[in-house]
């Protein structure tokens, strides 16, 4: 009697075992449920970051920096400007946590109101960067040839002058120093890094099935880039524009220092350290306190952006 | 692989001359007047500005004097800066002391990030690996200018380990600390970097089956891992060059270096038009010709990756 074919050559698939369809009823084997909610990126990537210690502890503190700059005098009633000569570089006492800058102001309250230009600078020139940059690379990937190329150098041309540089070029000759203007400058030269990213992650899109059924359903090519491209092309967009909100508000700050950033009345961290730094050797706490304050704004948002770029990278998932 | 070169270099082309008209327009054509900027509160005598104009090219329509500055580029004459120096003269005085620093910095990141990314990549999820994580991502957080003084003030003046700022010999010891501080923030980039490249690589099949074919350890490790895991960090060390000659401007200003940085801060806040466009202009060309030698150093790590 002739074997069985395929217990000698078992091909791929076939070595599993298969329940004869009268034995086992559909449903069972088949079973799926139906009003279980789709798993989608953002689903499951929410799922994941609300255990993580990193995502918790860093959004935490972003609610915290937020609040100080949205309210800062629920934590003090301290004015920062309300300053005493006779307090000079004096240590903490009641009242006064941190102690006094040399011009005798209290260094906790100056503190927590440079909070709110810094974090102006950071969400606008997030939202400038993301905004020009996003919608430049999303043309540029999606529609490709001659407007890519030209996009392309544009971009190039911005990204081929260092950030900080053409930020203190720029500054020295624009007007008026407030956060807007440091944001609309950082915004001119950080929105190629933005485009850069909006257009690698529309270029992989772009091959996907989904569009190519947007197309054939007869969608318009703006209607399919808007609807189906960008959105799922937004996720690595999002990490980048967290971490450099962190990052434009220590540019900010190293702007005010080198004293071409906001305009010294105005209170800010950075302003605030570069006022310090001739005493820092008799007086190191008056450098330290707004330096504390800053690195863990910037940390908390690079945090964040970590953690979710984690949560978003499937690759990651199985850790 | 002649032919790609040759392609690269011309894509360069307008990206060079976009950037310079940037900074040049940004420089020349903003309101503010750089000549009259330079006689102060008195009025300068008549027909000295219009002199001084026509010196510089000023009186002319903005597109021709621009055209005339590249020209002089082109034959390596980058002017005269209004205080009377030419320019070339400046740079050869700045330019050698923030090259030393730059490359003290560049093999502080280049050294120490690959070796610690390299061991924590190795040991993802060890003990080692979570504090150099840490450590890295706060270094990253902290402002450069924060970092400067702490470590002027700690390492320099209460330690002594090393001379706290620069003087005029600029000698290598002295450089040491400003280039350290100065590549801290890449530092810690490229640790990472490598970091997650070696733990992505770790995985992959060539590395499986160079060690089924009973390969050591060291030996996958370096052959096979390390330099496919290098091609990213050396994409980021390239464009770094860039922005550590940029970055130099609040490292020299600090350590009291008298490079790049320094001459360019200075020519931007007393409207030294002429000093500012050249020394930028350089910058760009460091940039963009850092960026090529990326490119073709994919080829020597990757022999995957050709240049027909």
């Amino acid at each position: 009697m002739p074997e069985p074919l395929q217990s000698k050559t078992p091909r791929r698939g076939q070595e599993r075992y298969v329940a004869p369809p009268d034995e086992t009823p559909l449903q069972a084997t088949d079973s799926l449920d139906e009003t279980a909610p789709p798993a989608s990126l953002w689903g499951d990537a929410w799922r994941q970051l609300r255990t993580r210690p990193l995502f918790l502890i860093s959004s935490a503190l972003i609610l915290l920096v937020i609040t100080v700059a949205v309210a800062p005098g629920l934590f003090t009633d301290q004015g920062p400007r309300d300053c005493d000569l006779a307090n000079t570089m004096q240590g903490p006492r009641a009242g006064h946590p941190l102690g006094f800058t040399q011009l005798g102001c209290d260094i906790y309250a100056r503190v927590i109101y440079g909070a709110r230009p810094s974090v102006l600078v950071g969400v606008l020139a997030t939202l400038g960067t993301v905004l020009i940059g996003g919608t430049v690379g999303a043309l540029a990937g999606f529609f490709g040839g001659r407007l890519d190329s030209l996009l392309s150098r544009v971009a190039d041309i911005f990204f081929a002058i260092p950030l900080i540089l053409g930020a203190i070029v720029l500054m020295q000759v624009s007007e008026g120093r407030t956060s807007l203007t440091v944001a609309m400058v950082l915004t001119v030269f950080g929105w190629p890094q933005v485009a850069r990213i909006m257009r690698g992650a529309v270029l992989e899109v772009r091959q996907a099935e989904f569009i190519t059924a947007s197309r054939a359903l007869g969608s318009s090519s703006m209607s399919t880039m808007l609807r189906h491209a960008i959105p799922n092309a937004l996720s690595p967009v999002i990490v980048i524009a967290t971490v450099s909100l962190g990052i434009y508000i220590a540019t900010e700050a190293t702007l005010s220092f080198l004293g071409i950033g906001l305009h010294p009345s105005i209170v800010s961290w950075g302003g605030d350290i570069s006022a310090a730094q001739n005493q820092l050797r008799v007086a190191p706490q008056v450098l330290l306190y707004p330096a504390a304050a800053l690195s863990l704004t910037v940390l908390s948002f690079i945090m964040l952006g970590d953690a979710v770029r984690d949560a978003l990278d499937p690759k990651g998932r199985k850790r | 692989m002649v032919w790609y070169v040759g392609r690269r270099l011309l894509q360069m082309v307008p990206v060079f001359f976009g950037a310079t008209l940037l900074i040049y327009a940004m420089v020349f054509l903003l309101p503010g007047d750089p000549i009259r900027a330079l006689f102060g509160e008195r009025p300068p005598p008549p027909g000295v500005l219009e002199q001084i104009r026509a010196e510089y090219n000023l009186d002319k329509p903005f597109i021709v004097q621009y055209l005339l500055y590249v020209k002089g580029i082109l034959t390596l004459d980058f002017g005269t800066a209004f205080t009377g120096r030419p320019v070339v003269e400046l740079m050869a005085n700045a330019f050698p002391v923030t090259i030393r620093l730059a490359l003290i910095a560049l093999a502080v990141e280049a050294v120490f990030g690959i070796g610690f990314g390299l061991i924590a990549g190795l040991r993802r999820g060890g003990f080692f690996d979570a504090t150099v994580l840490i450590v890295s991502l706060i270094v990253i957080a902290i402002p450069i200018f924060v970092i400067g003084f702490v470590a002027q003030f700690v390492i320099g003046l209460k330690l002594e380990l090393l001379p706290a700022t620069v003087g005029q010999e600029e000698s290598w010891r002295q450089l040491l600390l400003p280039g350290i501080v100065l590549g801290a923030t890449s530092f810690a980039y490229v640790l990472r970097l490598t970091r997650n490249s070696v733990a992505d690589n770790l995985s992959a099949d060539h590395v499986r089956t160079a060690t089924a074919k009973g390969l050591s350890r060291p030996r996958v490790v370096s052959v096979h891992v390390l330099r496919n895991s290098l091609i990213p960090v050396v994409t980021f060390l390239g464009t770094d060059l860039g922005a550590l000659m940029a970055g130099a401007i609040v490292t020299e200003g600090i350590f009291n270096v008298n490079g790049v940085g320094g001459t360019l801060y200075q020519a931007v806040i007393r409207g030294q038009g002429t000093t500012v466009v050249s020394f930028v202009t350089v910058l760009v060309m460091v940039y963009l010709l850092a960026s090529l030698l990326v490119d073709l150093l994919y080829a020597v790590l990757d022999p995957r990756i050709r240049y027909a």
